[in-house]
């Protein structure tokens, strides 16, 4: 599913980056290392880490996009940084169960 | 590529998370310019990251350089800081010296060594208390 109709069906907020990127599956962890390994590829991270080493990993996983949970704001320096890497945020008021409970019925039914 | 491949040197700031994993970012797209597999370049863009990040947090920056051959990719990242106590128990995931600011960054979770030996097809430590470390690691194509 791409990002702009799941941005659309989950009513999230879009902090930064490109729409035209493809998601396939749900990644939720908040300690980097971890996510480093075990995120992949075309994964909706979700986590409540917005310091700027989120930008880096989610690019170096090239995760699809970063879902900050339970109403997270990046700062100025993670917005840059994704900007850069061409990195997704989206935030949302929603917890991590939550964002995850809903992404898992839409991307099994698109 | 010739047969000297080709090689790339970084600096590596100490305490400077704004750039930690600029470095492996710029590893990544250079191998991906080079038509190397995905799976490669996830391994050593991981390992590379989590160098990275180890000088960062333990050893006031340090260098990281790369070698690239048609196949094999050899890492090899220098550092003067504290050097490592004890190597088999860094080893150990979990294991981890970071302080609580660095913890609250999502760090220090004692994954940095398991993931850098768990991603590379060699890596060796060459470690001195006091003078630091350097870590030498390949991953074959």
């Amino acid at each position: 599913m791409k990002l702009d109709q799941l941005a659309k069906e989950l009513s999230l907020c879009h902090v930064c980056g490109s729409l035209d990127k493809e998601a396939t599956n749900v990644y939720a962890g908040d300690l980097l290392s971890w996510v480093m390994s075990h995120a992949t590829e075309g994964d909706v991270w979700i986590t409540i880490m917005s310091n700027v080493n989120v930008a880096a990993v989610a690019s170096l996983t090239e995760a699809a996009c970063v879902i900050l949970a339970e109403g997270v704001q990046p700062d100025a320096e993670t917005v840059q940084a994704a900007q850069q890497k061409d990195v997704t945020i989206f935030s949302d008021s929603r917890s991590a169960y939550e964002l995850c409970c809903c992404l898992g019925a839409i991307l099994k039914n698109g | 590529m010739t047969d000297a491949g080709i090689n790339f040197h970084f600096d590596v700031d100490g305490d400077d998370f704004s750039s930690a994993g600029a470095a492996s970012v710029e590893v990544k797209k250079n191998l991906r310019q080079l038509g190397f597999p995905p799976d490669v370049i996830r391994k050593v863009a991981i390992a590379m990251y989590e160098g990275e990040i180890n000088m960062v947090i333990h050893a006031n920056g340090g260098t990281a350089d790369v070698f690239v051959l048609p196949d094999e990719i050899t890492m090899v990242l220098r550092d003067q800081g504290p050097g490592i106590a004890d190597v088999s128990l860094a080893m150990q995931e979990g294991f981890s010296t970071a302080r609580d600011n660095i913890r609250s960054l999502g760090f220090g979770a004692g994954m940095g060594l398991p993931n850098m030996k768990k991603y590379t097809d060699t890596m060796e430590i060459e470690t001195e208390l006091g003078k630091g470390t350097k870590i030498i690691m390949k991953v074959k194509v």
